[in-house]
């Protein structure tokens, strides 16, 4: 199940960044390593919450730097 | 030309003069509306004269939970909102000297800080859409300052600011943020005047006359519509000439 998580969030990532899928690794970081620019991480984490009904509040969002934060914070509020 | 159909607009200050020709405009255009305000009996009435495609949403946008709630309201009423016209406007006019602090944050936030809220709370949709129109409605005294003013002033100016960072932000996502500055219009208000100082106002004004609320709904139309899509973080001063900025 939680690598379920971890693909769902990366399919999320590679739809909104248009980033080849094996370049979204745990410690690839959004705005570094994948091209985003800091509205799209806003984006990004909107689109999180849609998938998995859950909401990010704008402190947890801002901490969100890398693909990892993502499924690492996601796992544990799902 | 100027085709809102299958558009969703929120208008708030809906029950005031200029704010019920904006959403006239916006409706005639096809747009769906939601018309904010306080007084809930000008709302209804002039849903009643739109027919339909038109809700409304009192709100009192000094009630900072209440604006917060109003985009949520709006949606639900409406399906979406792809056009916020940030229009409501207070004013508690006093010598800066004289001007307390309530006169001053109760301005800023019935006129500023709800703009903020709202905006904040529209953009999410908008961004997930990839369109949407935000139009402020600023004033000339933004841009030139007016004695007794300086709480209203500040709140015009702001609103123009608030616009041009918005628009900087958002205009890769399909979204425009626009502000119109009116003159002098035409209104309840100033239909009070007398003669002589409407003669005095209108001596000022190049055009020999004062604006019309139709004329501010004309420019806003105009902003909000998809023709306008390469126009953000601009300022469209409607006031027959009085300050050519």
């Amino acid at each position: 199940m939680s690598d379920n998580i971890e693909e769902r969030v990366r399919q999320k990532v590679v739809e909104h960044l248009g980033v080849e899928e094996d370049k979204v690794v745990a410690n690839a970081s959004f705005i570094d390593d994948l091209g985003a620019d800091s509205l799209d991480t806003v984006e990004l984490v909107m689109a999180f919450e849609e998938e998995f009904g859950i909401e990010i509040p704008d402190d947890a969002a801002e901490s969100i730097q890398t693909f990892g934060d993502a499924v690492t914070f996601i796992k544990a509020n799902t | 030309m100027f085709d809102l159909t299958g558009k969703s607009a929120l208008i708030t200050g809906a029950s005031g003069g200029i704010g019920a020709a904006i959403a006239t405009a916006l409706h005639g255009a096809g747009a769906t509306v939601g018309l904010s305000g306080t007084r809930e009996d000008p709302l209804n009435a002039l849903a009643g004269t739109l027919g339909e495609r038109a809700h409304v949403l009192p709100c009192d946008l000094s009630d900072a939970e209440a604006v917060n709630a109003l985009p949520k309201r709006a949606t639900e009423a409406m399906g979406a909102v792809d056009i916020l016209v940030n229009n409501a406007g207070i004013t508690r006019d006093n010598l800066f000297m004289r001007m307390s602090e309530e006169e001053w944050q109760s301005v800023l936030d019935v006129n500023l800080t709800s703009a903020f809220r709202l905006s904040k709370g529209v953009m999410r949709g908008m961004m997930k859409a990839r369109w949407g129109r935000i139009v402020n409605i600023s004033s000339i005294v933004g841009a030139t300052g007016n004695p007794g003013q300086a709480n209203y002033a500040a709140s015009k100016a702001g609103m123009v600011g608030m616009a041009k960072s918005l628009a900087y932000e958002v205009a890769s996502r399909g979204i425009t943020v626009n502000a119109v500055a009116p003159g002098f219009i035409a209104t309840p208000m100033t239909d009070k005047l007398t003669d002589e100082q409407k003669a005095k106002i209108d001596a000022q004004i190049p055009a020999g006359r004062m604006g019309k609320p139709e004329e501010i709904a004309a420019a806003t139309l105009y902003l909000a519509s998809p023709e306008a899509a390469y126009v953000t973080g601009t300022v469209l001063h409607v006031n027959g000439g009085m300050a050519m900025l």
